[in-house]
């Protein structure tokens, strides 16, 4: 990043004129943005298909380390980025959202392939998460089935450019917040529609009930 | 085989079990449907007396308009030929059938398979529990009349999206605006959870034996699903004394994609770009097995080119897919990155090729019934051949010089993980887990598909069974399948790569098919059941990585918690085969 | 045991490490931000540095590369939009996510159905890229797209692409895939040749009828 960069737009003109080039006035926001941007460290976690991609983007051909992201940490502690590469699975789900609520503030969630955003080809299956921002929220979504290394890359830069319009204000603003990790039960089960669900099943087993009823005197009839 | 073989075994089957076992003869069916109660009697039969020593297949059917459940078997032997295929009926209502864990334990993973998508129950069963659902879900997916959340028709094509078609997006539909449905009647405050599994999780420490008058404990740590060494998500519970592994007990599921519930909504062709997803990182041997079961029933055979082409497509995925592995397992043994950065950059040269030719680097869907997509193009076809005779057998003999006479890689390899030949037949086990326990059992060589008949190569085989030799394995049949397409580069003829012309509805005649082909993993078979409409009525993919992962446990004991990773590196899962 | 192994194998990372000074010194400047550059990298040559520098250098995609489709429309002389797409349903029909969804057109005034699609979506967030669509449609209206720079903020909003995404003209078909294009033309050609040939062959047996039968009406009576 060249001084040009680091300046603020609005304190260009205030640097005197033999100085520019070597000073460089910026507001806090910017300079820790920059570094902020340029050392996203994305976690270790592949679901499906699309981490195999993820794998190649990481490898010499396409290299992400040129993007300050090289360090792949396997624990979420460490990392600020995951990036959700793949279907999501309900069985997998308590784990996805258990490891989001142990990254470390401020974390962004990627979802990288169609899977991940929406479901993609296996969204009618029984045990398939229609798309990760049900649960956590996402920053980037990336297309395609799958994305290529280039596809992968281009989204990241998606991200950074997001995080160059943050404020430090803002960033921390959800700092230590939770999500409920869902519960798998009968079928998958978010802790926050409990209440919801015994009003759908008490509804569905008393349409159950008289729909019985009904064929018994039917029969009987 | 000759028929005199097949009659006289026939006789004997048919004359040792009178009245119990039958010849199947619905139409387009092969094989016996025996009597459950002989079925464990005529299992031992078949092992002991008439050499079929493998189990390669189990599998259930639900025939709903008939009311009964079919188990189907594929056994074979392992010095080649055919398979003997038999079924179990039973009743629908009241579905038990004897489990044959005790006769073939590689029966183990996939009779709790049929137990948790089809509901039938295997009678002695040592552990019949969910395998790739959780504990406590609510019915059998796969039967006919389960309906899956979005449900929407019972086929496709749907009929919403023609001619009046107006986007929505399916969770817009659900009441929660999620992908869930429960049972009537359920309430969320009054459930409790399976416990068996929590106990799992919480990782009980139990005391136990004490050696030298010392109280030890024993304790459960979970590996996985979220980590680095398991390949994707998979999950192991290791109990441990001390650092040494005493059990372990391979969990999955946790990318349970429900491919087969999908597959017989979908029509013919369109599972073909389903198989892509399956083992991933081989999307092309996946085309060729489905592509051989579907063109099994539908009686067409590829023109001479295509299946030249196929042959080469098959071996570069072969290749491809092997020395990803080789650089993954030198990561499970802690080389970092540096060896598989060295074989990816060959994989994404090979990745060119299919992207050129099929139009995606992994997901190629590039077979089609009778033929392949498109041609190959002149120029790819040459950067394939200076592939095949220059870059890659220079590069494997440097990945040779690199690794192989490792002190490190010996060290950690030779001896860990041992799989005895006898073990790895009775585990089902297949591909270069089966070859490296010194059963040189190929699928090319023992049953030839396509035209493997013409190649000139070596099976490649070791003898000690070990984390090291299934490393050597994989060089071996890397090379091996560089000769392959060296002959095959030389032979290919000129002419049209598709028999027939391409159609999107196929009406497949009314039966049943097994194509399998010798993947990268090991035998991938399809089993697919058609009722004479456009779409499969039974779809069910026989996984190599899924069974490979039986003999894990058996392997993992007695070493350090370190080895095990090693071990499944060298086993080589793909996680979207594992689980479906 | 006693390291030699280890030895050979630092050998050739050692050896690989060099490689990339001598190629980088060989090929000098050349060997970046070139075409011929990014060239030799996807070669079977390759030696060296292998990393393709994204933002400013792209990975050329070959002509059979697919990513989602879009649907092609014919330029008329005055600009004017000629779709392709007749609505006859056909990619709904492979489409193995179901992610295509097509309201075929009616007449107004008759109410029967006109072969052009009144509403075209294709949910990408379904789509699976596999190519089916486009290799089944009869009238080379839907193709895949090659541009994969497609990430966004808001997949609600951006991910259900609507028939005004879709549409690109038939010159950026030809442009990203040349020989398809061509070949597809050519076979239009012919086609068309083939039509007129016929036509021109029909009008002239029934010159030749006319001037043999004589009252031509009662021959078509006759028949």
């Amino acid at each position: 990043m060249s001084t040009d960069d680091l300046n603020s737009p609005e304190y260009k003109d205030k640097i005197p004129e033999e100085l520019q080039g070597t000073v460089a006035i910026t507001t806090l926001d910017r300079i820790y943005n920059w570094g902020r941007r340029n050392s996203l460290w994305p976690m270790m976690f592949g679901l499906a298909c699309c981490a195999i991609e993820m794998i190649c983007t990481a490898a010499a051909r396409f290299d992400f380390a040129r993007f300050g992201m090289e360090v792949m940490r396997s624990s979420p502690r460490q990392a600020d980025v995951m990036i959700v590469a793949g279907t999501v699975t309900k069985k997998m789900l308590p784990q996805v959202v258990r490891l989001y609520n142990q990254m470390a503030d401020p974390k962004y969630v990627v979802a990288m392939g169609a899977c991940a955003s929406g479901g993609g080809p296996f969204k009618e299956g029984y045990n398939v998460v229609s798309g990760i921002d049900k649960y956590l929220p996402v920053d980037v979504y990336i297309p395609g089935c799958p994305p290529t290394p280039q596809a992968l890359i281009y989204g990241l830069m998606k991200l950074q450019q997001k995080v160059d319009k943050q404020s430090i204000k803002e960033v921390y603003r959800e700092a230590g917040k939770e999500i409920p990790i869902p519960v798998l039960g009968p079928d998958i089960m978010d802790p926050r529609d409990y209440d919801k669900i015994r009003e759908y099943t008490l509804k569905k087993a008393e349409a159950e009930a008289q729909a019985a009823t009904a064929a018994e005197s039917a029969q009987s009839a | 085989m000759s028929e005199q073989v097949v009659a006289t075994e026939q006789d004997l089957l048919l004359s040792r079990f009178p009245e119990v076992v039958k010849p199947d003869e619905r139409k387009g069916y092969d094989g016996y449907i025996v009597d459950s109660k002989a079925l464990l009697d005529f299992a031992k039969t078949l092992r002991d007396d008439l050499g079929y020593d493998y189990l390669s297949s189990v599998t259930g059917v639900d025939y709903l308009p008939e009311g009964k459940m079919e188990v189907v078997y594929h056994a074979y032997k392992t010095t080649g030929g055919a398979p003997l295929v038999f079924k179990v009926q039973v009743p629908r209502e009241k579905p038990v059938v004897p489990s044959l864990v005790s006769i073939y334990p590689g029966a183990d993973f996939q009779e709790r398979e049929a137990w948790d998508l089809l509901g039938i129950k295997f009678e002695g069963h040592p552990n019949l529990k969910r395998i790739l659902m959780w504990e406590g879900f609510h019915g059998h997916p796969l039967r006919k009349d389960w309906h899956e959340p979005y449900y929407e028709e019972e086929h496709k094509p749907y009929k919403s999206r023609w001619p009046e078609g107006k986007a929505f997006r399916a969770e817009d539909r659900n009441p929660f605006g999620k992908n869930v449905d429960y049972p009537a009647g359920f309430d969320p405050a009054k459930w409790t959870p399976d416990i068996s599994d929590a106990l799992i999780y919480e990782g009980l420490g139990r005391i136990e034996k004490p050696h030298d008058d010392l109280p030890t404990e024993q304790i459960i740590v979970n590996l996985g699903p979220q980590h680095p060494s398991t390949h994707g998500v998979f999950r192991m519970v290791v109990t441990l004394d001390g650092e040494t592994i005493v059990d372990l007990e391979p969990v999955m599921g946790y990318l349970h994609r429900n491919h087969e519930k999908i597959g017989e909504r979908n029509t013919w062709l369109m599972n073909m770009p389903f198989t892509d997803r399956l083992d991933y990182l081989s999307p092309m041997s996946n085309n060729f097995g489905y592509a051989l079961a579907v063109e099994k029933l539908l009686g067409v055979k590829p023109p001479e080119r295509a299946e030249y082409i196929r042959v080469i497509m098959a071996e570069l995925t072969r290749i491809q897919n092997h020395i990803f592995a080789i650089g993954m397992f030198l990561n499970d043994m802690g080389a970092f990155f540096t060896p598989s950065l060295y074989a990816i950059e060959e994989r994404e040269l090979i990745l060119d090729v299919f992207e050129a030719v099929a139009g995606s680097r992994m997901m190629v869907n590039y077979f089609r019934f009778g033929g392949v997509a498109r041609d190959i193009p002149e120029d790819v076809m040459q950067k394939i051949h200076d592939l095949a005779f220059e870059r890659l057998p220079r590069r494997i003999d440097e990945l040779d010089r690199y690794l192989t006479n490792s002190e490190i890689v010996r060290a950690r390899g030779e001896g860990v993980g041992v799989l005895t030949a006898e073990q790895a037949i009775a585990y089902s086990t297949a591909g270069p887990v089966l070859r490296a326990s010194g059963v040189p059992y190929d699928v090319r060589r023992a049953e030839p598909y396509g035209i493997y008949d013409r190649f000139d190569f070596d099976v490649a085989v070791r003898y000690h069974g070990d984390v090291y030799d299934r490393y050597l394995i994989r060089m071996d049949e890397v090379r091996q399948s560089i000769r392959i397409i060296q002959q095959a580069l030389k032979q290919i003829p000129e002419g049209p790569i598709m028999t027939g012309k391409p159609q999107y509805q196929h009406r497949v005649p009314p039966g049943e098919s097994y194509g399998r082909v010798e993947g990268p993993k090991g035998e991938l078979g399809f089993y697919v059941v058609s009722n004479g409409k456009g779409n499969p009525w039974r779809y069910h993919v026989r996984a190599p990585s899924f069974i490979n992962l039986t003999a894990l446990a058996e392997m993992a004991k007695g070493h350090k918690v370190a080895d095990i990773v090693v071990i499944l590196g060298s086993i080589d899962i793909v996680l979207g085969e594992v689980d479906r | 045991m006693d390291g030699t192994g280890i030895l050979k194998g630092l050998a050739v990372t050692f050896k690989r490490m060099l490689d990339t000074y001598i190629d980088d010194f060989k090929r000098g400047k050349k060997r970046y931000y070139t075409e011929e550059g990014i060239r030799y990298r996807q070669s079977a040559e390759v030696k060296g540095i292998f990393t393709v520098q994204y933002p400013e250098e792209k990975l050329p995609v070959p002509e059979e590369f697919r990513f989602v489709p879009f649907l092609v429309y014919d330029e008329g002389p005055n600009g004017e939009r000629k779709d392709r797409c007749t609505a006859c349903g056909i990619c709904t029909k492979v489409c193995p996510a179901q992610c295509i969804w097509i309201k075929r057109a009616t007449n107004p005034k008759t109410g029967r159905p006109v072969p052009r699609s009144e509403e075209f979506y294709i949910d990408i967030d379904m789509c699976m890229n596999c190519g089916l669509c486009a290799e089944y449609c009869p009238f080379d209206s839907i193709k895949m797209d090659h541009d994969y720079e497609l990430a966004t903020y808001d997949r609600h909003k951006d991910n259900i692409l609507n028939k005004e995404r879709l549409l690109k003209p038939a010159s950026y078909y030809a442009q990203i895939r040349p020989l398809n294009y061509a070949r597809e033309e050519e076979a239009k050609r012919q086609a068309e040749e083939a039509k007129r040939k016929a036509a021109e062959a029909r009008a002239k047996r029934m010159a030749a009828r006319k001037k043999t039968a004589t009252p031509p009406k009662k021959k078509d009576n006759e028949s």
